[in-house]
């Protein structure tokens, strides 16, 4: 092979190159897929649902936990119904595309499960009036969407009763994907949980501006334990930060699922989802035609979410103190968000007595005392 | 043979797909008829095939322009935010102010406002290189993270939904700067006719004028065209800021068409992939909106494969790789015969 021009070989080197990239920007390819459940059809055509993910079923976090929740689902149902699955696909035009597929495929109910899907799971749902929509985490609702949520600063609060003892130095941190009040919520419910067991808890948090990035949350973990946080976070999907807790000696926690394997040592326990429940109720409204439209938050109290898995070489009284609090939270008498509540600028942001109800928790804006920095481009 | 080569390349990796397929325990047929055939099916099928394509178009010919010409504009993608900025930009301002216009008028000043933003950007690298010999391949490539930033910066900040709960993105934009539907119903706007016409354009320019000659004589023969009295210079500016422009007027077209505000996700890496594009197309007009098409096809298929036979997402991912292996490869063993040699 001799004559080869030099601009032809840039050209192959390019193509590579934009190969190398684009596949960077699609993100960790997810392992071995799990086959779709499709039961042999019963006598009563089974409802036909769809779930469209924004991650892949891999992730070990919040697609993986969706997709248990799913299994789970049918697993209950049996043959009443039929699903299918679209993972890894990215929030803007490319989703709706999907949902209306998903919908002119003859799907009954369709979930959407990020955020960043309402805007797209709205227009389809306007065209398609006989299809049931569900929207994760969402707030956009009509006569035939409606949306769902669980109370996950739950598990961040049952996560800081133990960061706030295991910590040496007093500070932890968080890694944040977007600052919006869901988040907030965690970032908060983490401090507040700490500061029930150590008042001299201070949070850092860094923002990585994604909900799966796992370079980007790596950097992140760093980033906070640099600055002396040893006990962290996380609100993103993947094991990155956990990982990273693991290779430093640090302390961190699984989030959405379990996360014990990837960290043996590193791991204080998981804030889990799980979102098995939901769906076997919004499936069971469709088959008994009691579908109505609104917005559920569910809880450790319905099962929703919990916190497991806490290791040996936590001391029996934190584990104590955890178990408490869940006991508190099924009662209905533990209120995570209960007045007063100051804010990390001094302001009151619930009066003393008072307890949060869903209005106030859909407008955290703001991080509570002990959270060190600002929320970016809040005004 | 070699106008031959995409089509075997094509053929090899649908038999690469079904023994993959075969291997994952589903019918290689009907696996193969969903990515292949499924995408074509029926009018909303075609035309989001054809609004996918779209931005790929237009961007893979201004890199066709590029790269027949010896300058390697990597950051198409950064051109594309930075169009996708500006057109958002206008739309955006006609929003908030609520200005009464009708979308055909809206039409042509987001192309403009694209075009302007993503040749500014493109001209970002044609001036380092040209004033200071910068290398335009890791430039133009920079430049994208650059813009990247730039956009997050705008949607986490100034530009952010005052009532988004926080979220980074702008407000919906107002009807009158969506872009005019080609059919009622569907998604399919007429910035693809746009694209089409830039790909006729291009030939012409490439084809039938002598601009179009000198910069592809400057491009396998720079000291020859020096020889000609061709203007390396100004080959730089021309390919650098027409690819920008195009790659800027798919950004605009991309949030004022499908997305209709301005999110983070703008792009889902349609600046990378259509480097692909251009290879796959020759570095042809016509083998651009071919290879689109093909690329668009398979992200389709891709879909449609995971809902309707539950296959996993990166199989397009692999097709994609495979398809440009083979047409690598079929470039390669067609013009060079491979001899095995052992010490002489």
């Amino acid at each position: 092979m001799t004559n080869r021009s030099s601009p032809k070989f840039l050209a192959l080197a390019v193509v590579f190159a934009a190969a190398g990239l684009t596949a960077c920007g699609q993100k960790a390819a997810p392992p071995a897929p799990a086959p779709v459940a499709a039961p042999a059809p019963a006598k009563p055509a089974p409802l036909k649902a769809a779930f469209v993910y924004v991650g892949p079923v891999g992730d070990a976090g919040y697609t993986y936990a969706h997709d248990a929740g799913r299994k789970e689902a049918v697993a209950k149902l049996g043959d009443k119904v039929a699903t299918t699955f679209v993972e890894n696909i990215k929030e803007g035009p490319d989703a709706e595309r999907v949902i209306r597929e998903l919908a002119t495929a003859g799907n009954k109910v369709i979930f959407a499960t990020s955020f960043g899907f309402g805007d797209s799971m709205a227009k389809v749902a306007k065209d398609f009036p006989d299809v049931y929509f569900e929207h994760a985490t969402g707030f956009r609702t009509s006569d035939n969407m409606r949306v769902y949520e669980p109370r996950i600063h739950e598990g961040a609060y049952l996560a800081g009763i133990v960061a706030g003892r295991m910590t040496k130095t007093n500070v932890l941190g968080f890694v944040g994907s977007f600052p919006i009040p869901e988040v907030l919520r965690n970032i908060n419910a983490f401090t507040l949980g700490a500061q029930s067991v150590n008042p001299k808890i201070k949070t850092k948090v860094v923002w990585v501006g994604s909900w799966f990035d796992p370079p980007k949350e790596t950097e992140a973990a760093k980033t906070l334990i640099n600055g002396k946080a040893d006990v962290l976070l996380q609100n993103t999907d993947s094991t990155a930060v956990l990982q990273e807790a693991e290779r430093q000696h640090k302390y961190a926690f699984g989030w959405d699922s379990d996360m014990s394997s990837f960290a043996p040592k590193a791991h204080l326990g998981s804030c889990m989802l799980l979102w098995g429940v939901y769906y076997e109720k919004a499936l069971n409204d469709v088959l008994g035609k009691t579908w109505k439209t609104g917005a559920t938050k569910w809880g450790y109290r319905e099962g929703m979410t919990d916190f497991v898995k806490i290791p040996d070489f936590v001391p029996a009284d934190v584990k104590k103190k955890v178990e408490d609090a869940k006991a508190g939270l099924k009662a209905g008498t533990l209120d995570i968000f209960k007045g007063p509540i100051t804010d990390s600028t001094g302001k009151v942001q619930l009066a003393k007595g008072l307890a949060a109800d869903d209005k106030w928790l859909g407008g955290v804006t703001f991080y509570v005392k002990g959270v060190e920095g600002k929320v970016p481009a809040s005004k | 043979m070699s106008l031959l080569s995409p089509v075997i390349a094509v053929v090899l990796t649908a038999v690469v797909g079904a023994a993959l397929f075969a291997a994952l325990g589903k019918d290689p047929l009907s696996a193969l008829q969903v990515f292949f055939l499924e995408p074509f099916h029926g009018t909303r099928a075609l035309t989001e095939l054809a609004l996918k394509s779209t931005p790929l178009i237009l961007i893979a010919l201004g890199l066709a322009l590029c790269y027949r010409s010896n300058v390697w504009n990597i950051g198409a993608e950064g051109q594309f935010l930075m169009g996708a900025i500006g057109g958002g930009g206008l739309a955006l301002w006609v929003t908030t102010e609520a200005i009464p216009m009708s979308p055909w008028a809206f039409f042509p000043l987001v192309i403009v406002a694209g075009a302007l933003a993503g040749a500014a950007w493109a001209g970002v690298v044609a001036l380092l290189r040209d004033r200071f010999n910068a290398n335009e391949i890791l430039t133009s490539l920079m430049l994208v993270y650059v813009a990247n930033y730039f956009l997050s910066w705008l949607v986490f900040g100034p530009w952010k939904d005052p009532d988004g709960f926080n979220f980074p993105q702008t407000v919906s934009f107002a009807s009158q700067t969506e872009l005019p539907r080609v059919i009622r119903g569907m998604r399919l706007h007429w910035g693809s006719a746009v694209a089409l016409l830039a790909a006729g354009g291009m030939w012409l320019f490439l084809f039938r004028t002598f601009a179009g000659i000198q910069l592809q004589v400057g491009g396998p023969a720079p000291a020859a065209a020096r020889y000609a009295g061709f203007s390396s210079h100004a080959a730089i500016w021309t390919t650098l800021l027409t690819s920008g422009a195009l790659a800027g007027v798919a950004g605009a077209f991309e949030v004022a068409g499908p997305m209709g505000q301005l999110t983070p996700h703008v792009s889902t890496g349609y600046g990378f992939t259509a480097i692909i594009v251009a290879f796959v197309g020759r570095l042809h007009p016509l083998g651009c909106i071919l290879g689109s098409g093909v690329l668009s096809m398979f992200l389709i298929g891709g879909e449609l494969a995971q809902s309707r036979i539950g296959l996993p997402s990166a199989l397009s991912g692999v097709f994609q790789g495979v398809l440009l292996l083979s047409l690598l490869a079929c470039d390669t063993l067609i013009h060079y015969r491979p001899r095995w040699s052992g010490t002489r």
